[in-house]
């Protein structure tokens, strides 16, 4: 996508107008797309002409190209209002090209202006009387940028009393009170962003490693509106063959706080070894460079505290096939031998995954994760004639709806 | 899918009904007279090798069109043959606030298998439209156009004409696309970067996108991936005819009924002139390319002559597909369909930092450049400072994103248009054909700010849905004259559409010429002022006319009172 050439004038005109105020007033006339310059010239010269009719002596050359640059100005932030008119270089700006309505003259007290050096002294403002401008008066000169009333003249203002107050009832004294208070109902609800149920499964997945391979599960989901969810999520693992190893579940609620961030409290309930229950709170987002990032901190009803973060990166390679590093890293405060937890960094495990999204809901994937167990962590993995690292293959389906 | 969300809604086809039943025709019949009978049913639609369900008015998609004549009183009799309720709203047409069809502003709505009838005197003439105001009805098919004939010579004389309604259709239900788009927003998006494409961006500025968690890409919510782009009811493989004799002035009032589809207009070798804006003469203006928005209606001339065939190209501004027809000057004519054009990228003035692209060194349209070209970040402004907010606007997790310096661009031809090797149209180049009536300056200013967070698929006026201000309209005094100014805080275009009345452009026409709107396009992170006076009284909607962030909330009610000060 190349050259937006009025955005790039556009940026030029900025600094040529901070260089030279008074060139600026030339644009007035010529709203012109820079590509129709040699049209915008046309008119301008157009405009010279009318105004030598008129009897304004206008220099020549006041339409070459040096004044064309500043066609694609926004007038409306010049703020000619604070013009000095005698500082304009001699004979420089052709009358015709400038902006009238811009200038407010029926302020500029002709009095306290130098418009000797405008060298225009054939015309009079204060008879044109340019605040009452009907186009019929004016007819001849072709303002073609003129506007009527510029901003500064316009306050911005609250409704007046006249306006009235409260709530739309219009239509309630020709349909009847009960009939547009439902159907007022029913906008308000078809409006509000609604309420639905998403149900994502992360990652199902087959993994493969030293030793008897396994299973791996992550699901969440959610019920609720733009600004209130009802979260879940569970995740587990076991071996084939075997009673699953690990699992739990986590009801939330979610409450947006900011444009990318959920923060999330509610319960997690562990469904295997030792039965535990925890208190969760946590947040859930998307992280500048669009990080998807889940933070929690558990309090168990035994009173240890622990966390869990994870972050991970959508990197597109074709619109459908996505790789996804991703890491996670679970903290302790304390030991809990009982389920294998080391106090400080308990376990960390980064992988990639690579997923093609066959529909936007249905893909599967292929790769890779490495998990440690580290320091206390590693001894209880150890002590239970466990690896303290392992690596899996993983093949699974990525999949929501 | 959306299982508990979707249960109630999940039409009657969708759950095994007989599709073969009333498929609807494409195209329109014309109706007219002073009384005109308008069905609402349930049907089925089928273009290429897509087919899904539908609602047909009259059996055609688009439904018939209705011409009128100004100055006369015509009866419209609206049968409602669905299970749920419906409505029309005649989309431009001056009719009393009660007659305008938006179901909890104007009336009740029409509930199944009742009639409703909206008897108006027909006060102005040109290119209009009409369709559904509840739900999302409008792109199950339930759209069509109006043409009123003027009372007295046409100043646009033709020696034939043709309407070009311009739409969408999409296999799946409009509720199941609303549903993807509030759960992955990006979902119909197909055109994002990645490792492979070939966008000219660098790293840095990919970085630099992301850093914000924005896309250059966010152009359409939904796109050719699923979207069939019909003209007249007919997709690309139809092959829709225009005929002509060579020399002929044809006229084209073009509708974008789309709704959720910015369209550009192209005819290659065949320049058009604008004469008519949203159903009022402007000016002519001749341009070889013109960006129409959603709910606009646009009128052109052209005069085909020295080929045998042209191709009419309408296509998605994200360039993700197309809808085409043919002038053609015998039966079966046929010239080339250009491919579709490199997707656009948006660019800093899309970021709300119009005047600040020359600040930074970099050269605003040019390049896509979030942030410093070199990647280290000097001049980053920041894209959510909320204290350039005025208090009214509500700060939450709805609002990703306020435009630094929204800069007004009327002079700007659209999305994807500044770069194109030909001329195009702007706001700029409208003038009313006729002096407008009110010159009065304006007694007062008001801003409203389009906000979003595209994230979570939140839009909405000032930061608030409709269902945090339902109690709370925009308030006008009768026949007050209020310059409001429309700031977009979001890298979307949106088509505000005020109804009952027609506001002007400040657009630097003088006063008396600046162009009358229903709905005027407000470009990413710019700004857009309109005059209005508001001398219709009642309650009136206004709101984004991409149908999918109207029901997200970018929906307000403006109130303007009543003389006699009953009902207001």
């Amino acid at each position: 996508m190349k050259t937006a050439v009025a955005s790039l004038l556009a940026s030029v005109a900025v600094s040529t107008v901070l260089a030279s105020p008074a060139a600026a007033q030339h644009a007035g006339h010529s709203l012109a797309e820079p590509q129709q310059s040699a049209d915008a010239k046309t008119k301008c010269e157009e405009e010279v002409a009318r105004h030598r009719a008129m009897g304004h002596p206008v220099t020549d050359g006041a339409c070459e190209p040096a004044a064309q640059p500043e066609a694609a100005m926004d007038h409306s932030k010049m703020g000619h209002m604070a013009m000095d008119h005698g500082s304009m270089p001699q004979g420089r700006p052709a009358e015709g090209a400038i902006d009238h309505s811009q200038m407010n003259h029926g302020d500029m007290g002709q009095s306290e202006t130098d418009t000797s050096s405008m060298d225009n002294g054939q015309m009079d403002h204060s008879q044109m009387n340019h605040g009452q401008t009907g186009s019929q008066v004016m007819q001849g000169m072709d303002h073609s940028a003129m506007q009527m009333g510029s901003n500064a003249d316009i306050p911005l203002l609250p409704p007046p009393p006249e306006a009235g107050s409260g709530p739309a009832r219009a239509a309630v004294s020709i349909w009847g009170e009960q009939a547009m208070a439902e159907a007022r109902q029913e906008l308000i609800r078809e409006t509000n962003g609604g309420t639905r149920f998403w149900f994502q499964g992360d990652r199902f997945e087959y993994q493969a490693r030293k030793g008897a391979d396994g299973y791996f599960w992550e699901i969440q989901g959610y019920y609720g509106g733009d600004i209130d969810k009802f979260w879940f999520r569970s995740e587990g693992e076991g071996v084939f063959g075997n009673k699953v190893e690990k699992a739990e579940v986590q009801g939330l609620w979610s409450h947006a706080i900011a444009p990318f961030f959920d923060f999330q409290a509610g319960i997690r309930q562990d469904l295997t070894g030792p039965e535990r229950t925890y208190a969760v709170v946590g947040f859930q987002g998307l992280a500048p460079y669009k990080f998807e990032v889940t933070g929690a901190a558990f309090v168990s009803n035994t009173g240890d505290l622990t966390a869990r973060l994870e972050g991970e990166l959508d990197q597109k390679i074709t619109q459908r096939l996505i790789l996804q590093p991703r890491a996670e890293i679970n903290l302790s405060a304390q030991d809990v031998p009982e389920l294998g937890i080391g106090a400080g960094i308990d376990r960390f495990e980064t992988g990639i995954r690579l997923r093609y999204e066959f529909a936007r809901e249905f893909a599967p994937y292929v790769g890779i994760s490495q998990g440690w167990r580290l320091g206390r962590s590693a001894d209880f993995a150890r002590a239970a004639g466990e690896d303290p690292s392992v690596t899996n293959y993983v093949v699974g389906i990525r999949f929501w709806f | 899918m959306g299982l508990l969300g979707l249960a109630g809604v999940v039409p009657a086809w969708a759950r095994g009904g007989d599709l073969l039943s009333g498929v609807a025709r494409k195209g329109f019949d014309e109706v007219s007279g002073s009384n005109i009978d308008l069905t609402v049913a349930r049907s089925a639609f089928s273009t290429g090798n897509k087919r899904g369900g539908a609602i047909a008015v009259n059996g055609s998609i688009p439904g018939p069109l209705l011409r009128l004549r100004e100055g006369t009183t015509v009866r419209l009799n609206v049968h409602n043959q669905l299970e749920e309720d419906t409505s029309i709203h005649w989309h431009g047409l001056l009719v009393p606030f009660q007659l305008d069809g938006v179901p909890g502003v104007s009336f009740p709505g029409i509930k199944p298998g009742e009639t409703f009838t909206a008897e108006f005197p027909v006060r102005q003439s040109g290119t209009y439209w009409w369709h559904s105001h509840s739900g999302l009805q409008e792109q199950a098919g339930h759209y069509g156009p109006i043409v009123v004939d003027p009372a007295v010579p046409d100043p646009v004389q033709a020696d034939r004409e043709y309407i070009v309604v311009l739409s969408e259709f999409s296999e799946t239900d409009p509720n199941v696309l609303y549903e993807k788009l509030k759960k992955s927003a990006d979902y119909f998006n197909y055109e994002q970067p990645t490792w492979t494409d070939d966008y000219p961006l660098s790293g840095a500025q990919r970085r630099n996108w992301a850093r914000m968690r924005m896309s250059p890409v966010d152009i359409l919510d939904i796109t050719g991936s699923t979207f069939t782009y019909l003209i007249n009811g007919h997709g690309p493989a139809d092959n829709l005819e225009f005929n002509f004799q060579p020399g002929e002035r044809v006229r084209l009032r073009f509708i974008n009924s789309g709704a959720a589809t910015y369209f550009n207009i192209r005819i290659p070798g065949l320049p058009m002139t604008v004469v008519q804006a949203d159903g009022q003469n402007v000016e002519p203006v001749e341009v070889d390319e013109f960006q129409i928005g959603i709910a606009e209606t646009y009128d052109v001339i052209v005069t085909p002559d020295n080929d045998a065939a042209y191709t009419l190209v309408a296509e998605s501004m994200d360039r993700s597909g197309m809808g085409i027809a043919t002038l053609a000057s015998a039966p079966g004519a046929r010239a080339a369909i250009p491919p579709l054009r490199d997707p656009p990228l948006l660019t800093m003035a899309d970021m709300g930092m119009g005047g600040m692209a020359g600040m930074a060194g970099m050269g605003g349209g040019s390049e896509s450049m979030p942030g410093n070209s070199s990647g280290q970040g000097a001049a980053r402004p920041g894209m959510r400072d909320t204290s350039r907010l005025p208090a009214d606007v509500e700060v939450g997790p709805g609002l990703a994103m306020v435009s630094a310096n929204p800069v007004d661009r009327t002079g700007d031809p659209g999305v994807g248009l500044s770069d194109v090797p030909h001329r195009t149209l702007d706001y700029r180049k409208l003038r009313s054909l006729t002096p407008n009536v009110d010159r009065r300056t304006p007694s007062r200013r008001m801003e409203i700010h389009l906000t979003s967070n595209m994230e979570r698929y939140m839009w909405s006026f000032d930061g608030k849905k409709f269902s945090a201000v339902s109690d709370e309209p925009i308030r006008f005094a009768y026949n007050e004259r209020v310059r409001v100014k429309l700031i977009n805080d979001t890298m979307m275009t949106h088509p505000i559409h005020l109804h009952g009345h027609f506001f002007e452009l400040v657009n630097g026409a003088p006063a008396d010429r600046q162009p009358l709107k229903h709905t005027v396009n407000v470009q990413p992170g710019g700004s857009v002022e309109f005059d209005l006076t508001a001398d219709e009284p009642g309650d009136w909607a206004f709101h984004c006319h991409i149908l999918y962030h109207m029901v997200a909330g970018m929906f307000q009610i403006v109130s303007v009172a009543n003389p006699v000060g009953e009902g207001a």
